[in-house]
């Protein structure tokens, strides 16, 4: 069989990320491949994925498919979609963990109130959170917690609109992680 | 985590309309980014706007050129802020602007500071936005800082810094090649990722040596691992360090039994990584499969769905080479094929089709039927082409899967699953003679309630040819008469073909026949008329039942042997004239893809004497090309023109390739010359062709090229008699003589006298494969017992030691110049014997047809044997030659 498919010798690679509300439509994405050159082929696929998708039920899960030569694992809360993609021969428990840490780390971030309205409230540490996961394809982390613990240190900001206590809580929380995990 | 629907929506009443970027305007927001420009800055609105740029960008919307340079200049002000949340935005913006060359220099200052800063988090991000951004130029200025940082004691810095590098090998390889001794120490990171990070790192610095690689591969099998993905980044490199030591007999595989220690690691990950490396090696024995195997098992009835789609995937590859081994885990199978997710279960179905045995087919094909009503097109093609392949195994149970697929053929679906059952029903008609009329009927059925025209048409053809030999034909004329009432022109003018075929095959049906017939020439479409007309009076449909004449048979059954493109050139060229348009003079090579011309930049005018700057490569071309040259008006028709091949090297001063065209009795080589000097006009270029190395051929013509300026390509021609009809093969040496004139660049003005001048060109050969013309057959079989056993000449061959049967197969092939059939030339990975089909037509208008076996033994020496057969017997025998000699 290893005749017909490109060698694996290469890292895990992940070519997207999606965050689609409960309509398809973008909540916040991130393309680190050159599969989709236009935003008009970003916008089918996410439209092909969800149409694909919607109808199974990923919410205790996470599930998968593939199609266009793609693997796609998946995992919906509330009225948010999350969305993984790697190539057809990566190993999919790879891209289910990267899903798994894109996914606890917004639970943290956002304190499990998991819905598109917080998601878009706060869209800069969701973006931070894309861009500490992956960097242009490579898998940086996979750790939830330590994912969470990048972007909180940064959100030190008594002025952001959640309430002072809580945050302080969450930060505790995700620097205890970031030390565990550094020690251990 | 699940949440009840009900409040969902209640949420969503509420909220509906309010989204914090409600209204959001690409122009507004340009203008408050007016605020990075403030004397006192204020972080949270800074942050806010940034964040609704991205938010634009992240929804497509684009900045122009100068929109994104204002917001990059204006960005760059808000270093000034000591704010962390806000620099993380930043460095966020700026990725996200890839700014240009000159805008880079801007921020590199700012961004080098960052990198030496103390907040980690600074250093972290800013080793990456600069690396992103930055050129070769800059990249060794902060060389220095970049291999500290891999060395750096926090290991989000040195993660940064590695996955910097690996991104930078791309575009930079000599310099990051330099930082291996540090690479090399961060493999040795206590930290997990930073590890993980290291190695693909020096992996990719190492790649090209396989020592190094598998030096390192050793040592870390030997050391500790820290994370899952480092284990099976490791896992890959010793599938590689596997396969290219390339050991494959007898004792053990090294690095086996780490691979099967791996899979007891207690991350599913590495499990999963190294049971699917265990049944990707080449040649992998059951008992090196096994553990893989038991793994993978235990996954099947995981709980997550991702772990089962991965095993149920693997496994399923597995089946194709190594049926029996998956066996075992056929319990579990046939429980997924109610998975809730429609990929599992189609993936689930698919592996027990083909590690199904004979007598688990009917118990599978009743779970089947219900799975197929809730699964997608898809999905449903692919259980399609399993069971057919399952048929082709068990042509015994052809009864059940036959009617399973006629089942299916009845129920709803889109074209291409319709498309899909029909080629398998048409398949196993073909394959297994006892299918043949139940499946012909279940065909016919179909086109009684078809939506398709295309699948109708097709199915009409097939009928027509297969149809009459039944022991039965009558039954079927019912069904085809009833499409010439009720469909479309198109679909009628095949069902009147149809109708043909079955009164040219069957005398005692003609008399209905041509009643049927009659009734067709009052049809209100003129295509549909005229065939029945045609029909008609070929097969004699005025009175009396004669026998059918073999051309009319011939040219009802017979296919269309030439490419139906270059027919319609050849309609389009004939010109009405009391000379009938002849059908054996359209070429019959496949036409090759035009090469891409080089385009000239400011063409200048061609030459007096040269031909118009002659374009396409193709067959048409070339024959008009030369049969307006009185020289070789006489030599016939062009058998064949070989693609261009280049006698210089590239990039020299004068670029010349050759194209050689066969005739019966001649060859003519055009010599397609450029001239790549802006300062020299050639003049009276010829080609001096020595042919002391071809003693068959004789020079009888040669047209030279009266002027040949500065890159507007023009071709010179010679031309050699040869013995009529035979394949003369030969070595010409060939050297470019003419006249060269110095040209003035500033006015291109040539001056008058010239100096003359050789220059040196590369050999050139006519050899067999010239003689032949690649033409394809669409059904070999067919055409291997048409052609008869009469000038069969078959031999067998040893190739010598071999790469693969690839290397083999191919060489056979371009040896012989001919066209692969049915795909044949395709060969399995590691298969050991393989059979290629090839067709082609010698010169003198010969069809030959040859049919290769190959096989491999232990010491990978290759043994072929060789079957021609050909309407000419010296024509067998010269293949041979060619294959003996080659």
């Amino acid at each position: 069989m290893a005749a017909f498919s490109a060698y694996r010798d290469s890292s895990p690679l992940v070519k997207n990320i999606l965050l689609l509300d409960s309509e398809g439509k973008r909540v916040a994405v991130k393309y680190y491949s050159d599969d989709w050159p236009t935003n008009a082929a970003k916008l089918a696929y996410e439209k092909s994925v969800f149409t694909k998708t919607q109808k199974t039920n990923a919410r205790t899960e996470a599930e998968i498919t593939m199609f266009d030569n793609n693997i796609v694992v998946y995992k919906f809360v509330q009225d948010l979609h999350f969305f993984v993609t790697g190539g057809d021969d990566e190993n999919e428990l790879i891209l289910d963990a990267v899903l798994q840490g894109f996914f606890d780390a917004i639970n943290l971030l956002l304190r499990n109130k998991v819905d598109k309205y917080e998601a878009l409230e706060n869209l800069d540490l969701i973006l931070l959170c894309l861009d500490e996961i992956v960097d242009r394809g490579m898998i940086l982390e996979t750790d939830g917690n330590v994912i969470a613990g990048k972007v909180a240190t940064s959100s030190v900001d008594p002025a952001a609109p959640l309430s002072e206590q809580t945050i302080s809580q969450a930060l505790a929380l995700a620097r205890e992680h970031l030390t565990r995990s550094l020690l251990s | 985590m699940a949440q009840p629907l009900i409040k969902k929506d209640d949420d969503r009443d509420d909220e509906a309309e309010y989204s914090p970027f409600l209204g959001i305007e690409k122009g507004a927001v340009l203008q408050e980014a007016r605020v990075f420009n403030d004397p006192q800055l204020d972080p949270r609105r800074c942050s806010q706007v940034i964040t609704k740029l991205l938010y634009l960008l992240n929804q497509g919307e684009t900045f122009t050129k100068i929109e994104a340079t204002e917001v990059f200049f204006a960005v760059t002000k808000l270093f000034q802020s000591k704010d962390t949340g806000l620099r993380r935005m930043v460095y966020l913006m700026i990725k996200e602007l890839s700014p240009s060359a000159d805008e880079v220099i801007i921020v590199t200052s700012s961004l080098m500071k960052d990198m030496n800063s103390k907040t980690d988090m600074y250093r972290a991000n800013a080793i990456r936005v600069l690396c992103r951004i930055t050129d070769g130029t800059l990249l060794t200025q902060i060389e220095r800082y970049l291999k500290q940082a891999i060395v750096d004691k926090n290991p989000v810095v040195a993660s940064a810094a590695l996955v910097s590098g690996i991104h930078l090998l791309q575009t930079n390889p000599e310099i990051v090649k330099r930082w291996s001794n540090e690479v090399q120490e961060a493999v040795q990171s206590r930290a997990a990722l930073v590890q993980f990070h290291a190695l693909a790192l020096l992996h990719q610095i190492r790649q090209n040596d396989r020592l190094a690689v598998s030096k390192l591969v050793s040592n870390l099998t030997r050391g500790t691992v820290r994370s899952p993905l480092a284990q099976c980044l490791l896992i890959r490199y010793i599938s590689q360090v596997i396969r290219e030591s390339g050991s494959t007999q007898t004792g053990d595989r090294p690095f086996y039994d780490y691979l099967e220690g791996c899979l007891r690691h207690k991350a599913e990950m590495v499990i999963f990584e190294a049971a699917r490396a265990i049944t990707e090696l080449s040649g992998v024995t059951s008992r090196e499969l096994t553990p893989a195997i038991t793994v993978l098992q235990l996954f099947l009835s995981s709980s997550k769905p991702v772990l089962r789609f991965a095993a149920v995937r693997t496994l399923n590859k597995v089946a194709m080479t190594h049926p029996m081994a998956v066996t075992n885990c056929n319990i579990d199978m046939e429980s997924l094929i109610s998975d809730q997710n429609r990929s599992i279960a189609t993936l689930a179905i698919t592996t027990l089709l083909k590690t199904g045995n004979e007598s688990s087919v009917d118990r599978l094909m009743k779970q089947i039927t219900n799975f197929m009503s809730d699964i997608a097109d898809e999905f449903k093609i692919v259980v399609v082409e399993a069971i057919r392949s399952l048929c082709l195994k068990f042509p015994l149970k052809y009864r059940s899967l036959m009617n399973f697929l006629s089942n299916i053929l009845r129920e709803e679906g889109g074209f291409e699953y319709k498309k899909a059952i029909v080629d398998s029903i048409v398949i196993l008609i073909r394959d297994i003679p006892d299918a043949k009329e139940s499946g012909l009927l279940h065909l016919c059925e179909f086109i009684e309630d078809c939506e398709f025209t295309y699948l109708s048409t097709q199915i009409l053809h097939f009928l027509g040819v297969e149809g009459p030999k039944t022991s039965d034909p009558s039954k079927y004329i019912r069904y085809i008469y009833n499409r010439v009432i009720l469909e479309n022109a198109t679909v009628r003018a095949s069902a009147v073909s149809t109708l043909a075929k079955f009164g040219a095959m069957v005398d005692s049906l003609k008399p209905r026949i041509f009643t049927l017939l009659r009734r067709c020439l009052f049809d209100s479409d003129d295509e549909v008329r005229d065939r029945a007309t045609l029909y008609l009076e070929m097969l004699g449909g005025d009175g009396e039942i004669v026998e059918t004449q073999k051309d009319v048979k011939e040219f009802l059954f017979g296919s269309l042997d030439v490419p139906l493109s270059n027919l319609e050139t050849s309609l389009k060229n004939y010109e009405p004239s009391e000379e009938p348009f002849d059908i054996n003079s359209v070429p019959k090579e496949v036409k090759s893809q035009p090469l891409a011309e080089k385009k000239a930049p400011n063409k200048k005018p061609t030459g007096l004497g040269a031909p118009a700057t002659e374009p396409s490569s193709g067959i048409d071309a070339y024959e008009k090309l030369l049969s307006s040259i009185p020289e070789f008006s006489s030599f016939g028709k062009l058998f064949k023109s070989s693609a261009p091949v280049e006698l210089t090297e590239a990039e020299t001063e004068y670029a010349v390739n050759v194209v050689k065209h066969i005739f019966d009795g001649h060859v003519v080589f055009q010599y397609n010359c450029t001239n790549t000097i802006p300062e020299q006009l050639l003049e009276n270029v010829t080609v001096i062709v020595d042919p002391s190395e071809a003693e068959e051929f004789a020079e009888v013509a040669s047209r030279p090229l009266r002027s040949l300026p500065y890159d507007s390509p023009g071709q010179t021609f010679v031309a050699f008699q040869k013995p009529e009809g035979v394949p003369a093969v030969g070595k010409f040496s060939n050297i470019l003589r003419f006249i060269v004139k110095e040209v003035d660049p500033s006015t291109g003005e040539a001056e008058e006298d010239g100096v003359e001048d050789e220059y040196q060109l590369e050999d050139l050969e006519i050899v067999a494969a010239d003689y032949m013309l690649k033409v394809g057959v669409s059904n070999f079989r067919n055409a291997w017992e048409t052609m008869g056993p009469d000038f069969e000449k078959v031999d067998e061959y040893g190739l010598g030691p071999r790469e693969s049967l690839v290397e083999a197969v191919n060489a056979v092939i371009n040896l012989l110049g001919m066209q692969p059939c049915e795909g044949t030339e395709v060969v399995p990975s590691n298969s050991r014997s393989h059979t290629c089909l090839l067709s082609g037509v010698f010169i003198g208008n010969v069809k030959v047809l040859v049919r290769l076996q190959f096989g491999l033994d232990s010491n990978r020496e290759v043994a072929m044997k060789l079957a021609v057969r050909s309407a000419d017997e010296a024509v067998s025998d010269t293949i041979h030659e060619i294959v003996a000699s080659g």
